[in-house]
């Protein structure tokens, strides 16, 4: 049943310092609100916790997306629609325009935000496993100051993260120059549209060598739904970089994923599942690296 | 495109725009949350938290000011404490017992529907938990055992044992002669086949919640007087029934008016006499009209849902493939009280047989209580649960025997002058070899049957084709249109305009169209010069429930039959000429109303002489016409997921007349979309009786990204029993795709999967077979929803 | 509570509601536009779908205080003095408004898909709708509708 809208506290801070110091003021006591694809639905089935928020849906300093030489940065209030419609990330982070148009429907696309997205910390959610891949970092702000962390460092646990209580996500870096790499990703949902992956994985790795001896010079696998938090696939890589491609390998790889996946079993799917159809996953991208 | 032609001659079969069209597609139709009436008032629901107990205690939170809410309990009940369907076991509210999970204990109605969140918060039930029973085998298992701690249904008014709603045993023929038939079938047949298929439950998804407004009418004297409830739903004339008993009115005080109507597919044919009788209850409390709407989360958890069932098959099959003979168990889950499920069962047992010749035949058949919430009526009833099973277990024998799945059918069809396994003559031409040539036809089945086994040898991605063949029974089952005794009245307006009174309902299918179609064509006049009331139980006549593929035919004849005694006492009384205009029938009309005052056209459902049904044997003339289809699916199913995907999907019926294509072809879609879901995708999850899967996040049914295109092809056979030759379509496209689909997942994979929802989890666990206890989507945990839910989950790394 | 301004459908509102309600909430109670409905209530099935500054939004998730000033549309203003849309027309003809519940968000998030893609593919249709449940039609005369409105526009 809906929460009584008004038990609810909403104001909109003119300014994002105005955020911050709202939220240095009283730690804790405030949750910032951005596209509100995820608390209005808390909301509206009566579980909305947090009593007092601050809109930041309506600060065009958090949405912007800033192409430099060697990063994309990405505004933590840009919306899914921003990034799908943004030429420089489709060419240069494809897995993040893809995982992009993977989240939701259209209408949560225009309202919903990668930061927002970060923020809820979902280990489902379709956007971290190709950032992670990419290797990016985030960037927190508070009114005392700002700090830039990898954002493999970001998700502490399940629907944990690393922000204080008077911190926001500001600008999400990704690293670009990925031209050497072959790309992967791939999300398995409970449908086509509209869905919450049961698993999915992003990967890119660059092929050395000649024709007669590929091998992997260097590989980065982010993955989600296989454990508590979205995480990069350390001993998966590491089975397989440096090595050539072929039936060992796979295997090497397949048993590595399987060492540090820790999937469950959940309302969508099994951990069995799970951490098999990752490999097999993770297998079809091995494959078409020598393709 | 539509096309609409002036005159009345051959509009049955062109494509007017649907009556109530405009409305919807401005968004101006009103829905009954679009409504609202002075001084009205909210109600909300206290529902059980337990599967099954005693009621304690019922204790209110000292912290809310219960001064301002109207509080119902069974105590508060002028009449009996029931919801009628079929019998009284149906409580209205819960009072010492409860029998499932969300069953209705108090009401609560407040001014502010934002207040209703802290009063149902407030009511606190204390419990004496008793076991519960969960599945057709523990029902089962407890029968045996002779358990009474897990008996928990012990029979009723209408009938019924322990544990156990209903038993059909219906026979090909005398029972004694079949038994004996059937020892000597399974003494000489060349192969004995068999197999068990199981169906899940299924929520009929409809995009409007339930959801009513109820006013309640006190005489001088403070006595109630009336009660009136508007609301979503099929069958208004089901809701005044409940009401007469709840409120211990007579049918004429309690009135019920069915607004326009988001969908129902039978999920509004028994549940609104729930929702209906909370509200009233509520406004007789109060002293306000009452609005009552769920919100998603409650509707999917605490109303009906599909018969999940279980289908034994054992059949005696000869070399060349003819069936000698065959027992069928067929079991469904009825939930914790009989509602409609003795119908359900009939329906699903007399669908069993299939389109099939059976020498002889056995269908056992029951409906099992367990501590869920009562399932319900949706779209086919019983039919998609014994077809599944009979149409899985065809493709079975046929790889038995090693006969086609097509040269099996051939083999063994019912023609025109068969008799079916009810013993009922099919009169009326049927010709399933010609549905089956076509249907596999179009959707190039045989060509695709011998790419795919070159293609999948090297491909992850395996594809199959398969089919099911079948048919569905239109209107009530055997004496069922006798007893309904339909009523349908066709008024002359002031103005000269014909208009229809039937409690006949929209919800989307075509109701109001069609039968406008019907009545312009044999009154030969324009379809814009037709219209049809809204239903009111004050204003129309009782033409019988919106169930059971019945308006069409059976309605449909009787507005026929109206409109031509309209056009005879026209004739007759008002010089109308024999070949007329508009003009000439509005001068006519008003020639009549002049001298006479009002015209009404009655008619009443005459029973075809020839059509005879017998209770007690279940034997006869099950339905008046029937129509037959065979459906085509084709399937991807992907190694790397286990995903099975339908890629394309052909559907061949004959139907009779198509009396509107757009809207046929949209019944079928609909119909087969339902049914890829039902195959698929959509499964619920049961934890101790509680659906777990209450979001239409983690409820999957298909978008529009996830089906396949559906062709859809007709045949006409026009029945002499419906308007202009129509038969029913409604339910129809609901039975093939499910055993289609997973006939095709068992070409593509070579593996047979015979129960539904099949989840990729199940696909996956039978090619791994990794040796879980259960295994597949049997293992999905489903207290834990690690994207939505954040509460009450401890999660270890 | 707070004063929220806002243009539906040509004409400026001013609202005194919670910074909370949702905006299909405030469609339907303050300014008795019904036309938006509510099937989920949690961004899944597209019946409260409305266009907000020109961009397809659920209504049930857009709290009142963020539309402030914002130019709103809604299935009563697709229409224009009782002439139905093309969209309109088309789903009408076509079939693809069966029960009606969907058909306002349907229709609205047809008309953002045309906005983008004026000549959509099938997949595009598809992708664009997938965010409106129909539970009537198994859409496919919704998509007909659509590829017939994309002819007539």
């Amino acid at each position: 049943m809906r929460s009584d809208v008004g038990q609810f506290d909403f104001v909109s801070p003119a300014s994002l310092d105005a955020v911050l110091e709202r939220l240095a003021a009283e730690p804790g006591v405030h949750t910032p609100l951005a596209g509100g694809t995820e608390l209005m639905v808390a909301l509206n089935t009566g579980r909305l916790q947090q009593h007092s928020l601050l809109n930041l849906q309506h600060l065009s300093e958090l949405r912007f997306i800033r192409v430099e030489a060697e990063a994309i940065h990405i505004g933590s209030g840009t919306t899914f629609t921003d990034i799908r419609r943004s030429e420089a990330i489709a060419i240069d982070l494809p897995l993040l325009s893809q995982a992009a148009s993977w989240t939701g429907s259209v209408a949560n696309q225009n309202r919903g935000t990668l930061g927002g997205n970060l923020c809820n910390a979902s280990p489902a959610a379709d956007s971290p496993p190709a950032l992670l891949a990419y290797g990016a970092t985030v960037t927190l702000v508070s009114s005392h100051g700002t700090r830039t962390l990898p954002y493999s460092d970001f998700h502490l646990g399940y629907k944990r993260t690393a922000l204080r209580p008077d911190e926001l996500l500001h600008t999400i870096s990704v690293p670009t120059g990925w031209s050497g790499y072959r790309q992967y990703i791939r999300k398995v949902g409970t449908r086509n549209a509209q869905a919450i992956s049961k698993v999915a994985l992003a990967a890119m790795a660059r092929v050395d060598g000649d024709r007669t001896s590929r091998v992997i010079g260097d590989i980065r696998i982010g993955a989600a739904s296989l454990a508590d938090r979205p995480v990069r696939c350390a001993a998966a890589e590491a089975a397989v970089r440096g090595k050539l491609v072929n039936e060992t390998t796979v295997r090497a790889a397949r048993t590595a994923l399987a060492g540090e996946a820790k999937p469950i079993d959940d309302i969508r799917s099994t951990a069995t599942y799970r951490a098999h159809v990752a490999a097999n996953l993770l297998e079809e991208f091995l494959r078409s690296l020598v393709g | 495109m539509g096309y609409t032609p002036q005159s009345g001659t051959g509009l049955l079969g062109s494509s007017p725009l649907r009556k109530e069209g405009r409305d919807k597609v401005l968004g101006a139709s009103r829905y009954i949350d679009d409504q609202s009436l002075p001084g009205m008032w909210h109600g909300a629901t206290v529902r059980s938290a337990i599967a099954r107990g005693r009621i304690r205690s019922i204790s209110y939170d000292p912290a809310v000011d219960w001064a301002q809410y109207a509080i119902v309990t069974a105590a508060d009940i002028p009449g009996e404490n029931t919801i009628v369907h079929l019998t009284r076991d149906h409580p209205c509210l819960a009072r010492a017992t409860v029998n499932h999970p969300e069953e209705p204990i108090v009401l609560l109605a407040h001014p502010d529907k934002t207040a209703l969140l802290a009063g149902v918060r407030g009511v606190r039930i204390d419990y004496d938990p008793l076991p519960g029973v969960f599945t057709i085998e523990e029902s089962e298992a407890a029968v045996a055992a002779n358990d009474t701690e897990r008996i928990i249904w012990e029979g009723s008014d209408a009938g019924g044992t322990a544990n156990c709603f209903k038993q059909y045993c219906m026979y090909s023929g005398d029972a004694a002669e079949t038994e004996a038939g059937l020892e000597a079938a399974f003494d000489t047949a060349d192969f004995i086949v068999e197999g068990e298929y199981a169906t899940g439950a299924q929520e009929q998804l409809y995009i409007e919640n339930n959801g009513v407004i109820a006013e309640c009418f006190r005489k001088p004297s403070g006595g109630i007087e009336s009660v009136c409830v508007r609301g979503s739903m099929q069958c208004p004339f089901y809701l005044v029934h409940a009401l007469t008993l709840v409120f211990d009115l007579p049918e004429d005080k309690c009135r019920v008016i069915q607004v326009e109507t988001g969908g129902a597919f039978g999920g509004k044919e028994d549940f609104p006499s729930v929702i209906g009788s909370h509200a009233a209850l509520l406004a007789m409390k109060c002293g306000h009209p009452v609005k009552m709407t769920y919100d998603r989360a409650e509707d999917m958890a605490a109303t009906t849902k599909r018969h999940p069932s279980r289908t034994r098959h054992r059949t005696a099959v000869s070399k060349e493939g003819r069936l000698l003979g065959g027992t069928v168990d067929f079991a469904i889950d009825g939930g914790a009280y009989a509602t409609l499920s003795p119908v359900v069962l009939s329906r699903g047992t007399i669908h069993a047989p299939g389109p099939y010749k059976w020498p002889h035949l056995r269908v056992r058949a029951k409906a099992m209580a367990t501590n869920l919430p009562p399932h319900g009526a949706f779209r086919g009833f019983g039919a998609p649960q014994s077809l599944f099973g009979l149409e899985r277990h065809m493709d079975k024998i046929a790889r038995t025997i090693g006969l086609s799945p097509e040269e099996l059918r051939r083999r063994n069809f019912l023609g025109t002058g068969d008799c079916t396994a009810t013993g009922q003559p099919l009169n009326e031409p049927v010709d399933m070899q010609h549905l089956l040539t076509r249907a596999l036809h179009e959707a190039g089945y045989h060509e695709k049957l011998a790419r795919f086994t070159v293609e999948n040898k090297t491909s992850s991605i395996k594809r199959g084709v398969g089919f099911a063949s079948f048919m569905h029974g239109t209107g009530f089952t055997g004496s069922g249109e006798r007893r309904l005794n339909s009523l349908v009245h066709l008024d002359l307006l002031p103005e000269g305009r014909p208009q229809i009174l039937v409690s006949s309902t929209e919800f989307g299918q075509g109701t109001n169209t069609i039968l406008c179609q019907v009545a312009a064509q044999t009154l030969q006049l324009p379809y814009d010069e037709i219209t049809i009331a809204r239903p009111d139980t004050s204003v129309v006549p009782n033409s019988g429930p919106t169930v059971a593929s019945r308006t069409a035919m059976i309605v449909g004849k009787l507005i026929e039959r109206a409109s031509q005694q309209m056009l005879a006492t026209l004739r007759a009384h008002a010089a109308l000429p024999e070949a007329h205009t508009a003009d000439d029938f509005h001068a006519a009309g008003l020639r009549y109303l002049a001298k006479h005052g009002t015209l009404r056209e009655s008619v009443r459902y005459e029973p075809p002489t020839k059509i005879y049904w017998d209770d007690d044997l279940y034997r006869g003339d099950a339905y008046p016409g029937y129509a037959w289809a065979v459906y085509v699916a084709e399937v991807a199913v992907d190694m790397n997921t286990y995903m099975a995907t339908c890629t394309r999907f052909d559907a061949l019926q004959e139907v009779g007349k198509v009396m509107h294509p757009v809207l046929a072809k949209g019944q079928i879609e609909g119909g087969v979309a339902q049914g890829i879901g039902y195959a698929l995708y959509e499964k619920c999850m049961w934890k101790e009786g509680r659906m777990m899967n209450n979001q239409m996040t983690n409820y999957i049914m298909p978008t529009s990204a996830d089906l396949p295109p559906i062709h859809v092809h007709f045949e006409e056979v026009p029945s002499i029993h419906g308007p202009g030759g129509a038969k029913g379509i409604g339910e129809l496209p609901m039975d093939g795709p499910a055993p289609a689909i997973l006939n095709a997942i068992e070409n593509a994979t070579g593996v047979a999967f015979n129960t539904i929802p099949l989840l990729p989890e199940d696909i996956f666990e039978r090619f791994t077979s990794l040796g879980h206890p259960h295994g597949g989507s049997e293992d999905l945990d489903v207290t834990v929803d690690r994207d939505t839910r954040t509460e009450a989950v401890e999660v270890t790394a | 509570m707070s004063l929220v301004q806002l243009t539906v459908n040509g004409t400026r509102q001013q609202v005194d509601v919670p910074p909370m309600k949702r905006l299909l909430d405030v469609l339907r109670e303050d300014l008795a536009l019904t036309g938006s409905k509510e099937g989920c209530g949690e961004g899944e099935c597209g019946a409260c779908a409305v266009l907000l500054d020109g961009v397809l939004v659920n209504s049930c998730l857009v709290p009142a205080l963020q539309v402030n000033g914002s130019r709103l549309c809604t299935i009563e203003g697709v229409s224009t003095e009782g002439r139905l849309h093309p969209i309109q027309q088309c789903f009408l003809e076509c079939g693809g408004a069966q029960c009606g519940i969907c058909t306002p968000g349907m229709i609205l998030a047809t008309q953002h898909l045309l906005d983008k893609y004026p000549h959509p593919t099938m997949e595009q249709i598809q992708e664009g709708l997938a965010g409106n449940l129909c539970r009537c039609t198994g859409y496919m005369r919704i998509f007909e509708a659509v590829q017939e409105a994309a002819k007539v526009a």
